[in-house]
């Protein structure tokens, strides 16, 4: 009868690290306490181009992690890369004439959207979208720009 | 060239009725599941030694894998000055792979080949021929507790391997080599998910723990009933576990992470 107790006692303590295991893996290697799908609302905003942004990209406001994206869409009569943002519902007392822009972590990092929260009295809820927005900085444009000038200056040089 | 022709019958004969006997075992195993959850002891005394005696093993060879990633990564990614990444390379390869594969394949080698060789025994010496005498029988009383335990313990053990194999790399990475903690935790939660990464990894432990029982079980209750029989049927248990694992990973990976 003892030997069936230990027995009893170690299945548990094995299934109780076991599941303990979950909960870290859960907890700490994934952090599920970020962003919750539950009690949030949507915004969306329209770029001229969103660049590498991807689904799931984070959305802060001043270096604080505010929600993320959930869907990028092509809007068929602008050409434009509609961007839809799930926004914590905590996070509510954005002005109507935010703004927003798409930023890159560090120079090759991920890209994630920025808002720039302005100064109007009304609020922006479910459903709005961001007027006032700024590109994604395509890092080879810019490249492209740089060396296009480059060759400039040189050719006016020989001339 | 008749001969060949019949030995190919004969192979292609066998293997599919060997698939038939298997897939009705599997349901006689499924079949069972009522009367053991109706009888935890049963299942208790399999949990001890399928899962609690696999215990050490996984966690110290998960304490290795993780360290070995570790080290191997930060020599990699030194290179590139991107040693601040060593935590999620560490934490994806080993949750969504080395994981589920490396402690399938152990647990396949630990137990898998124990639940055949027992099983085997039992039939060699007619214990299960006997049960059947008593109308007892053998496939609830013995094979259903032993399948349900497996399937129990492999998750858990999977997660388990998982979690001191991050710790691992963290041991060596942060303690020895000096990347940066706060870099090495928060890059590994920005980069994993919990649906994505976490749990396609643990639904990959269960589908690999269904497969690792039934083949285990089956050679075990498939053996002929010799000593030589019984060895064989062990080996055929991991040699086709291994097998079905890396053929079944590369399936569900494509499956879950690829776009092919």
């Amino acid at each position: 009868m003892g030997n069936t107790v230990k027995q009893d006692t170690l299945v548990g303590l094995f299934v109780a690290i076991g599941i303990g295991a979950l909960f870290f893996m859960a907890m700490k290697i994934s952090n599920i306490s970020g962003i919750s799908d539950h009690e949030s609302y949507t915004i969306s905003a329209a770029f001229e181009n969103s660049g590498g942004l991807k689904v799931k990209s984070p959305v802060v406001v001043g270096g604080v992690r505010v929600g993320r994206v959930v869907a990028i869409s092509l809007d068929q009569k602008k050409f434009q890369s509609i961007v839809k943002m799930k926004i914590d519902a905590q996070y509510n007392q954005f002005p109507e004439d935010t703004s927003a822009s798409i930023f890159t972590a560090g120079l090759l990092g991920e890209q994630y959207v920025s808002l720039e929260p302005g100064g109007m009295d009304d609020l922006l809820s479910d459903n709005s979208i961001i007027e006032i927005t700024q590109s994604a900085l395509v890092l080879e444009e810019i490249i492209g720009q740089f060396l296009f000038k480059d060759k400039n200056t040189e050719t006016t040089k020989k001339e | 060239m008749i001969e060949l022709l019949t030995q190919l019958g004969e192979k292609t004969r066998d293997s599919f009725t060997k698939l038939g006997r298997s897939s009705f075992f599997l349901m006689q195993i499924m079949a069972g599941t009522m009367d053991v959850l109706r009888r935890p002891a049963l299942l208790s005394k399999q949990l001890y030694s399928v899962g609690v005696l696999s215990f050490f093993l996984i966690s110290i060879s998960g304490l290795f894998v993780g360290m070995v990633l570790g080290l191997q990564g930060y020599y990699i990614l030194s290179n590139f000055g991107a040693d601040e990444a060593l935590g999620v390379m560490v934490a994806t390869s080993l949750v969504r792979e080395l994981g589920p594969v490396v402690g399938a394949l152990l647990f396949a080698g630990r137990a898998g080949s124990a639940l055949t060789a027992e099983i085997g025994l039992m039939k060699a010496t007619e214990q299960l021929s006997g049960m059947e005498m008593m109308a007892i029988d053998p496939i609830k009383r013995i094979i259903t507790p032993r399948f349900l335990a497996g399937i129990i313990s492999l998750p858990l053990l999977t997660a388990l391997f998982s979690s001191i194999g991050v710790l691992g790399g963290h041991l060596v990475g942060v303690e020895m080599l000096g990347v940066d903690e706060g870099s090495y935790w928060s890059q590994m939660q920005a980069a994993l998910d919990v649906y994505d990464d976490i749990l396609n990894g643990i639904i990959k432990s269960f589908v690999f723990g269904f497969v690792i029982l039934w083949i285990a079980l089956f050679e075990g209750y498939d053996a002929i009933p010799t000593s030589e029989g019984v060895s064989r049927a062990t080996t055929r248990t991991v040699v086709n576990s291994a097998f079905a694992i890396l053929g079944l990973d590369f399936i569900l990976t494509a499956l879950m992470f690829g776009d092919i």
